[in-house]
């Protein structure tokens, strides 16, 4: 199994460690609960170094992404200025969810997720060799990343990496700075402010230990999937794949349109009409919405109106949450039943995200 | 791992205890809400209910998984643990003292099927393998 270069970090901490696509991982470190909340109150950790940061250097990098992905790198003026985005496939289809990073004309860092980074590397390369052969593609295994999120998150970085403070307090949200030997991101995945810091992997342990020690909770994938249901933010695999289209995963906002420019999977995505719209339910009955769960109409649970893609309990909320995938007939505010076992329990059509900077919006 | 010897277990995780009326006292084990993790939601047989062993009759239900709990005796549930409803933690908390349901045994010959500490012990090193 593949590890981190925090995995005996972890270990000497007890957590709990799974195969989380073929890495060994934490699960959590005692309580996924405690972490959940640690994050929504004060700050907690993630080592997230399976994620795969993959540098685009060299003349013609903007060009490259204009066509690769489908939001518009156009949008990233400044250079530090960050981007969500879909790669699609040429049927509209989702390769993988990443972030990009201008870091200047000649050199981009894309983010992408650890369970499909190989096949983006091998999509990528595939591309880069046909459109822009003078490219540099860089996987940059030899770095670690740690996400450190929370309201007091920026605070104990500052605290911990003497003089991140002067360098990144003016940073705003989607916003990076290099600093020293770190990388640091106003960035996230919980829905709470915080940084998501990437240095090198022999630096890691001392950053993890030294945020440790100033009180940051360490945090697992537990914690973090309940954290990211809340925020209402997809997760690749579960909300969207390569057979679905990002206008029916509750994507569209990162899909650029408009533009003249032309991406991959845009002419198939001009062409579907969405049937599908993915929405939150809100439990009303006890229990808890798990992902493929049937959803069908409130007066007839023989009519089927879709499926959850993610779902859970909401320790926020104390109450069971999901985003589902369903029918666009449905609407904000509609009572839909989910078969969960035998019963067909009752839930709410919801706006996501649920929770955002500690509050709920529910 | 603390595995009384004064209670009987199941090989799914299910610990049993006789008491003193003659009733059964039913949960689930400190090895397996380690193995769920932090619990949210609970379903219990309603008393009055009849049950078969190894019958599904009850859920417990973690931020992770959904499991289900299974009957480790017949008989007619008596009595369940009201607390849990609001706060199933106290499984994690306490796995022992967290019962889940009573029972009145119809054929208390069948506490002879369950394992004792040690035949326990020795199921979960056969697992952890």
């Amino acid at each position: 199994m593949k590890t981190t270069s925090l995995n005996q970090v972890h270990r000497d901490m007890n957590a709990k460690m799974v195969d989380f696509g073929g890495w060994d991982m934490p699960l959590h470190y005692g309580s996924q609960l405690d972490e959940h909340h640690s994050i929504r109150k004060d700050a907690g950790m993630f080592d997230v170094s399976h994620m795969l940061a993959v540098d685009i250097q060299g003349e013609g990098s903007r060009d490259f992404l204009r066509q690769l992905v489908a939001n518009n790198v156009d949008k990233l003026i400044q250079p530090g200025k960050a981007l969500y985005t879909c790669m699609l496939n040429p049927e509209g289809g989702v390769i993988d969810d990443l972030i990009i990073y201008f870091l200047s004309e000649s050199w981009f860092r894309m983010v992408v997720n650890a369970g499909t980074s190989e096949k983006d590397i091998s999509w990528i390369q595939a591309q880069r060799n046909e459109l822009a052969p003078e490219l540099k593609i860089t996987s940059r295994r030899d770095l670690s990343m740690i996400a450190v999120q929370g309201p007091n998150a920026r605070a104990k970085v500052w605290q911990v990496i003497s003089g991140s403070q002067a360098a990144t307090e003016n940073l705003k949200l989607f916003q990076s700075i290099m600093f020293e030997q770190y990388f640091i991101a106003r960035t996230g995945y919980t829905g709470e402010d915080g940084f998501e810091i990437t240095l090198p992997e022999g630096d890691a342990k001392h950053l993890w230990n030294s945020l440790h020690a100033a009180g940051v909770a360490p945090a697992g994938l537990g914690a973090r999937d309940t954290l990211r249901l809340e925020a209402g933010m997809n997760l690749y695999g579960q909300d969207m794949d390569e057979t679905t289209n990002p206008l029916e995963s509750g994507l569209s906002w990162t899909v650029d349109l408009k533009s003249e420019r032309n991406f991959i999977g845009k002419k198939e995505l001009i062409k579907t009409q969405a049937k599908y719209q993915l929405f939150g339910l809100l439990l009303l009955d006890r229990g808890v919405l798990r992902s493929h769960q049937k959803v069908s109409a409130q007066q007839n649970s023989e009519r089927s109106v879709g499926e959850i893609t993610s779902g859970g309990f909401s320790p926020t909320l104390n109450s069971s949450i999901a985003l589902a995938r369903l029918s666009a007939e449905v609407s904000i505010g509609d009572e839909v039943q989910v078969l969960i076992r035998d019963k067909a329990l009752r839930a709410r059509v919801v706006k996501y995200p649920f929770v955002r900077n500690g509050k709920s919006l529910i | 791992m603390n595995i009384p010897t004064h209670l009987k277990y199941t090989k799914s995780h299910e610990w049993v205890k006789l008491e003193e009326d003659g009733t059964v006292t039913t949960g689930i084990t400190i090895h397996a809400q380690g193995l769920l993790g932090d619990m949210v939601f609970v379903e219990i047989p309603q008393a009055g209910r009849h049950l078969k062993q190894g019958e599904e009759c009850a859920v417990v239900e973690s931020v992770k998984a959904a499991a289900d709990v299974y009957a480790p005796i017949s008989g007619e549930v008596i009595t369940i643990n009201p607390e849990l409803e609001s706060a199933p933690e106290r499984i994690n908390e306490d796995a022992h003292s967290a019962w889940l349901y009573k029972i009145k045994p119809s054929n208390i010959e069948e506490l002879n099927d369950l394992l004792d500490s040690s035949e326990y012990q020795k199921v979960l090193e056969s697992e952890a393998h």
